[in-house]
């Protein structure tokens, strides 16, 4: 039996106009903000069912969205805010991107409760600069809810005020980490907070602010709607509901499929047409680049949720599903990665500035034909050296290529740095070399 | 030379979204609407915009040197910018750009002497499913790309 997608978050698709409000109100849209603010529940009763929803942030980290929630202080004298982060750069993610420009009024329902329930007063969504044509759907969907009653004043004349604004970004991958996307909307360079304080008590212009990813919020009025324990049942143990895997790379149809969480690796790749060509499945990341590469071996048999890539060796992050054939080179394929990491590094800490340059340098000679065996422990020493003592997380996300890509394709590592050339490219199977 | 009228008004509507006393939270945007403006951010624009907003130059130029997308030497009419991360480079990323760089007969970072075209290399645009793909003047995405493709969306655009 071949799995089908359970649309939650991307509700609206095949309809003919998705981001309409008409298409979202047609299928039951704004109800669920319209109920709970009218019908005044008490935000203990929401957490607690966001909590049953076992909705984890889907940004990349995980976190338990109704614990997170709850972590807003009841009561400030003051205005709080709602930020959401549809500043998807990692590479290989692009599912928000469609939330917002296919669903961009069930973030904004998801948002208002959001806000009727934490108490906050003002939102934004900051959104990735590269993508300025989605930008606008959004910017139009607002000011249809702005219209149509669903943002702004005493809305539905219970004197509950909620304004939402869009805010775009201008090419730069570290805006994805929170408080360096909080910096961005004030208007500074993208440079990571210290943490503690966390944004829940010093966020947007220094007061409490709750920050989610746009998959996060949209997921809310579909749990409002069906109650938590319906979208726990949808996924498994430790990973409630569904997941947008964004699947790119070597795939027949690379796309957004949104699945119940667990659904096994085979069937997922299947809802993608399989691997391209008819060629063999070499390895896959699982979650973007910050998550640990896996051999075609090690995720063949692995279910896609929290837990089951954990036990496979890596882990779901956001769900970014890069798919690699047979054809290709693993270590050229890290140095582009390592690129990556390198030209976005904030530079503020030095292991993270420093080591991001020295392995892609190091990487790079291995790909010119400079290489020189001791340079695979010194990339993972570098590696090893940058994780953990840094301000943000970009540094481990750094480390995590490099390590993995070694870990499971030294052979390759070994003969590039041997003959100064590919051993793809040469047409020289794994099994021939000397493995011992 | 000075802003447009019609910059400013974008400018105000962006300044709305934020309390009267952080202006400086328009800047990332006031930056975009005067680049979009003028082709490109020079010294002069940019301080143009810090006292629009009433901060200091300093804090808009560290803005606009932190953001790749802003642009502080002047490019072509026709900015075109080449995702080559890792997705779009399995999709073959790298056949666009030689294409690209034969056709224009320049590489990443140069413009064509006519002044039309400049070629950029960019990071991961959030679009990866449509690899490989480029935007042009950080607006128009272009998806799915194939060399007769673009040479189909060069000859579309105006001269
Ligand atoms: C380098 C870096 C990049 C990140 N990029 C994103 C991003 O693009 N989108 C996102 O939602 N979270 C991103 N995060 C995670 C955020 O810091 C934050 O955990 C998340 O937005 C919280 O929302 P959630 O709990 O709903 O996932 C990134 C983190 C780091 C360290
Ligand atoms: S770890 Fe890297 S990206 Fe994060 S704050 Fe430090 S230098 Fe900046
Ligand atoms: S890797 Fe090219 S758009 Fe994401």
């Amino acid at each position: 039996m071949t799995a089908t997608q359970t649309l939650v978050c991307l509700r609206t698709a095949g309809q003919a106009d998705p981001a309409s409000l008409e298409t979202y109100l047609k299928l039951g849209g704004y109800a669920q903000l319209k109920r709970l603010v009218t019908e005044k529940v008490k935000a203990t009763e929401i957490i607690s069912q966001v909590k049953l929803s076992g909705l984890r942030g889907r940004g990349g980290a995980g976190f338990p969205t109704g614990l997170k929630w709850s972590f807003m202080p009841r009561y400030f004298d003051g205005t709080k805010y709602l930020v959401c982060n549809t500043d998807e750069g990692e590479p290989g993610t692009f599912k928000d991107r469609d939330i917002i420009r296919y669903n961009p009024h069930q973030l904004i329902e998801g948002m208002a409760i959001a806000a009727y329930t934490l108490g906050a007063r003002v939102g934004y969504n900051y959104i990735h600069g590269e993508i300025w044509q989605d930008y606008e759907i959004f910017e139009a969907a607002l000011d249809e809810a702005r219209q149509a009653g669903y943002l702004g004043e005493n809305l539905f004349g219970t004197g509950f005020s909620f304004d939402l604004h869009a805010v775009h970004g201008y090419g730069a991958y570290i805006c994805g980490e929170e408080t360096a996307l909080i910096e961005s909307i004030e208007g500074k360079k993208g440079q990571p907070r210290f943490k503690p304080p966390f944004p829940a008590s010093y966020g947007v212009f220094g007061k409490p602010t709750n920050v989610n990813n746009t998959e996060s919020y949209t997921s809310i009025p579909w749990i409002m709607e069906h109650g938590g324990q319906a979208f726990q049942e949808l996924g498994v143990a430790n990973s409630g509901g569904t997941k947008i895997f964004s699947i790119s790379g070597h795939v027949e149809k690379p796309g957004n499929y949104e699945v119940n969480m667990g659904i096994s690796f085979a069937e997922l790749l299947a809802l993608a047409g399989g691997v391209w060509k008819g060629r063999q499945l070499k390895a896959v990341i699982p979650g973007g680049p910050s998550t640990a590469v896996l051999p075609a071996s090690a995720i063949i048999g692995a279910t896609m949720d929290y837990d089951g890539l954990s036990k496979a060796g890596s882990s779901l992050g956001a769900g970014s599903m890069i798919v690699m054939d047979e054809t290709t080179c693993m270590v050229k394929a890290l140095k582009r990665l390592s690129y990556f990491f390198f030209e976005e590094s904030c530079g503020q800490c030095t292991p993270c500035r420093e080591g991001t340059g020295w392995l892609y340098r190091v990487i790079k000679r291995i790909v010119d034909g400079q290489g020189r065996m001791e340079d695979l422990d010194l990339l993972t020493d570098v590696s090893s050296n940058i994780s953990g003592r840094t301000i943000c997380a970009l540094g481990d996300a750094a480390a995590t290529p490099v390590l993995s890509f070694i870990k499971h394709f030294r052979p390759e590592f070994e003969y590039y740095i041997q003959h100064g050339r590919s051993m793809v490219e040469d047409g020289v199977a794994v099994e021939e070399v000397a493995y011992a | 030379m000075s802003l447009s009228a019609e910059s400013l008004a974008k400018i105000e509507r962006e300044l709305a979204k934020y309390p009267p006393e952080h202006r400086q939270a328009a800047v990332m945007s006031a930056l975009r609407i005067a680049q979009t403006e003028k082709g490109w951010l020079s010294k002069d624009t940019i301080a143009e915009v810090a006292d629009y907003l009433r901060i200091p130059a300093i804090a808009a130029l560290e803005v606009a040197t932190f953001y790749n997308m802003y642009e502080l030497e002047p490019v072509g009419k026709y900015k075109i910018t080449v995702c080559t991360n890792i997705s779009c480079m399995l999709r073959d990323s790298e056949e666009i750009v030689d294409h690209l760089e034969k056709k224009l007969g320049i590489g990443f970072n140069e413009t064509t002497a006519d002044g039309r075209f400049t070629l950029k290399e960019g990071e991961c645009m959030g679009c990866c499913g449509g690899a490989p793909l480029f935007h042009i003047n950080n607006t128009d995405m272009h998806e799915y790309l194939t060399p007769e493709k673009v040479d189909k969306i060069l000859e579309g655009l105006d001269k």
